[in-house]
């Protein structure tokens, strides 16, 4: 766990210096309040042995912070760990049990409940050191989805939108933990090296969503965005390389890792392109979470001598 | 550094700490016991018929058991002197079975074994000869398994033996016992495995030898340049390569299909260890029978841990005795190494024909740690060499769903314990599995039964 804790680093620093101080109490807020809950909820509701020391609440918690924007107000995070460790996680019987991703539970449930501050994106770089109040910019996904219900094409907003370099570096508007794709891609680098997620999940799922908006591209360029801005913006680098590749909600086999990792992308692209919201990637894992039994069943690993 | 391209299996696998540790001292013959506790079924199959009497006298090397039915091995006297009583001895499973109790007057051998350390190169036997000679010097699969070798010299009607694998792998870290012999008996060695050919009337054999013990490879190379059906492959270090299954599909690229039905014949193999095929050369050119075998006796608190030649029968007590006595610190004595051997009960335990290695660990090493819940890592699938999902069969196990444990192939299952020795959580998972195929097992029984 501690390794998974110190991959998130580099990403929650971008974070930090981006957002400011309110990023960082954010995190702070979610993890105390995700391992606070479990303690909690371990001693005097399930009374089972206490096991906040494993670190999987920390990380919960960081996740979480990750998942949202640094000016959400602090109540509302406190019920995002709540409803992430209490519903996400032990609900279902604690650690290795859960269906679904918890802090995505608990995301998803804070973006449905409360979807005004959930998408009040703080301008990048601005007010770093204020703690409300700051000016808000809508993330790069977003723009271009209000652009679309105005009836524009990719083309006549993209001078609205950062360079490629600030996409990647992750100076844009967005999630405290989603901005950097460099941060996100040196913390997968570690861990694909520690061995602690293996390639497929982020792969397949990176992948397909190239692929398919790339597709999407190919057939009306200046309609949709190109494929290279559909991987650096949004939760597509946070999602498959820390979301996905979650132990407990991922499927056990490479084969069962592809299709969930492409499952996933698929979903992104078609809320993406055709749907309501402007980002898909947590609907489209906390989805393929709940397919995950299905794909175990049906993706064995090779049997020796069959 | 020279690029060495060694074959490997594809699927699979840990690499666990070597810790050879007693990869240099060289075979040691054990002091002979006062008296030797030798097993009538030390082989898979019946248990030997004992041919003498209490009160008899016997050589060294003279029969004391015939092998009984067709999966059996013979037992030989491995001291000489007086047959004292037969009595149930427990064995490293913990079950007392049968044994011959005999009191040792010396080392008195049977007349026609040729004890003298000359090389003998001619093979004059023919191949009826040879499997008869090994039939009748009671050798069994050395490596662990205690198959009666000349049970595989005879493949079944309708199938046919192309090759000749000799594993060398040793891949459980601290036995060394294998990597001795092939540096200290390769000739004889290679005229063995010269025998097991004209046995099977093939002309191809092919040695697997783990890349850590180079200087066996450099050295059986030597000895087998003049030998055109021999071939050496170093093999990656990489446990369990010396396992049959994964030892075929690195030389040869083929897979066994699963139990209970398939066995190395079925892709045309023929695999034996290389303690076995020395007794194969002993047995056919100097007319021993198999009494002895080599140990590695082991273990970081020990202070003089060696290889040694043990007659058959010999409580692992003085096999410990002679390593320089229990260390203080003693925690667990396995029979085997880390990875696939058995804790024994007690130290009176005699040493069988396939028992290659003691190894002790200290106390605050034995001690399992506690066992978490499984977070769905996947590790254990990743790492099972036969495709299974451990943590799958643990939990179908845990629930005694059998019918679906069959389905997920629970019998397959060769304990080579990755799984457990890759486990974040610490899970028992071999356990359960254990449980789980003696369980099937005696379900697949009753269901025979039945029929």
């Amino acid at each position: 766990m501690a390794k998974v804790i110190a991959a998130l680093m580099p990403a929650f620093i971008v974070g930090a210096y981006v957002f400011g101080i309110r990023a960082i109490a954010v995190t702070a807020v979610a993890v105390v309040s995700a391992v606070g809950f479990e303690f909690l909820i371990q001693k005097f509701i399930l009374k089972v042995p206490v096991s906040v020391t494993d670190g999987s609440a920390v990380i919960t918690g960081i996740l979480l912070a990750f998942n949202l924007p640094s000016a959400i107000p602090l109540w509302m995070v406190i019920i995002g760990s709540l409803v992430a460790i209490g519903i996400g996680k032990m609900a279902f019987g604690g650690l290795g049990k859960n269906p679904f991703n918890p802090a995505l539970v608990g995301r998803i449930f804070l973006l449905i409940s409360f979807p005004v501050s959930m998408t009040s994106w703080p301008k990048p770089l601005l007010h770093r050191l204020a703690w409300t109040d700051g000016i808000t910019a809508a993330t790069p996904l977003g723009i271009f989805k209000e652009a679309a219900r105005a009836g524009q094409t990719f083309s006549d907003i993209l001078p609205q939108m950062p360079t490629y370099w600030d996409l990647f570096m992750g100076k844009m508007g967005g999630c405290i933990g989603e901005i950097s794709a460099l941060a996100l891609l040196l913390g997968g680098a570690y861990l694909l090296w520690q061995r602690v997620i293996t390639w497929h999940i982020p792969v397949s799922m990176i992948g397909s969503i190239f692929i398919l908006t790339g597709i999407a591209w190919m057939i009306h360029p200046g309609q949709y965005p190109d494929p290279v801005f559909q991987i650096l913006t949004g939760g597509v680098m946070l999602g498959a390389i820390f979301m996905a590749t979650d132990y407990v909600t991922s499927p056990m086999t490479g084969k069962g890792m592809l299709i969930f990792g492409a499952g996933i992308g698929l979903i992104t692209v078609a809320i993406r392109l055709f749907g309501a919201y402007p980002e898909g990637v947590s609907f489209a894992i906390l989805i393929m979470n709940a397919f995950v039994p299905l794909i175990n069943r049906l993706c064995k690993p090779h049997r020796f001598g069959e | 550094m020279t690029l060495q391209n060694t074959k490997t299996f594809p699927q699979g696998g840990v690499h666990p700490a070597n810790n050879k540790l007693t990869a240099d001292q060289p075979i040691q013959d054990l002091p002979l016991p006062a008296s030797v506790s030798v097993h009538l079924g030390q082989h898979i199959g019946k248990p030997a018929a004992p041919v003498i009497r209490v009160g008899d006298t016997v050589k060294v090397g003279q029969l004391i058991a015939r092998a009984d039915g067709f999966i059996s091995a013979a037992v030989h006297a491995p001291v000489s002197g007086r047959i004292e009583k037969f009595i149930d001895v427990m064995d490293q499973t913990g079950y007392k079975k049968p044994a011959v109790v005999i009191r040792t007057d010396g080392d008195h051998w049977q007349e026609g074994i040729d004890l003298s350390p000359d090389l003998v190169t001619d093979i004059k036997a023919d191949g009826e000869t040879i499997i008869q000679k090994i039939a009748d010097a009671g050798i069994i699969g050395m490596g662990g398994a205690g198959f009666p070798t000349h049970v595989k010299l005879r493949p079944p009607e309708g199938k046919t033996i192309e090759y000749l694998l000799i594993n060398g792998v040793e891949c459980e870290p601290f036995l060394t016992s294998d990597h001795r012999l092939m540096l200290e008996k390769g000739h004889e060695l290679v005229v063995g495995i010269k025998i097991l050919l004209k046995a099977l009337r093939i002309n191809k054999a092919m040695i697997g030898i783990e890349d850590n013990k180079k200087d066996a490879i450099e050295l059986l190379r030597q000895h087998a340049a003049a030998e055109r059906q021999i071939e050496i492959y170093p093999l990656k270090v990489w446990y369990p390569q010396g396992g049959e299954r994964q030892l075929i599909k690195s030389l040869t690229q083929r897979e066994i299909p699963p139990p209970p039905k398939g066995l190395p014949v079925d892709v045309g193999c023929a695999v034996f260890n290389v303690a076995t095929t020395l007794a194969v050369y002993e047995a056919v050119q100097k007319n021993k029978p198999c009494m002895d075998r080599v140990v590695t006796i082991t273990g970081a608190g020990l202070t003089n841990p060696g290889n040694f030649r043990v007659r058959v029968g010999t409580f692992v007590t003085q096999l410990i005795e002679a390593a320089g006595g229990l260390p203080d610190n003693a925690g667990k004595i396995l029979s085997g190494g880390p990875m696939m051997g058995k804790a024994l009960p007690q130290t009176d335990i005699p040493i069988t024909k396939t028992m290659g290695g003691i190894v002790i660990f200290p106390a605050n090493q034995a001690c399992r740690k506690p066992s978490m819940e499984c977070i769905r890592c996947a590790k254990c699938v990743s790492v099972c060499p036969l495709g299974l999902e451990p943590y799958l069969l643990m939990t179908l196990s845990e629930k005694g769903l059998w019918e679906r444990a069959r389905e997920e192939r629970m019998l397959s299952c060769c304990e080579c314990a990755c799984c457990q020795y890759i486990c974040p959580s610490n899970r028992p998972l071999l356990d359960y599995i254990r449980y789980g195929k003696s369980v099937l097992t005696q379900m697949l029984r009753a269901e025979k039964n039945h029929e």
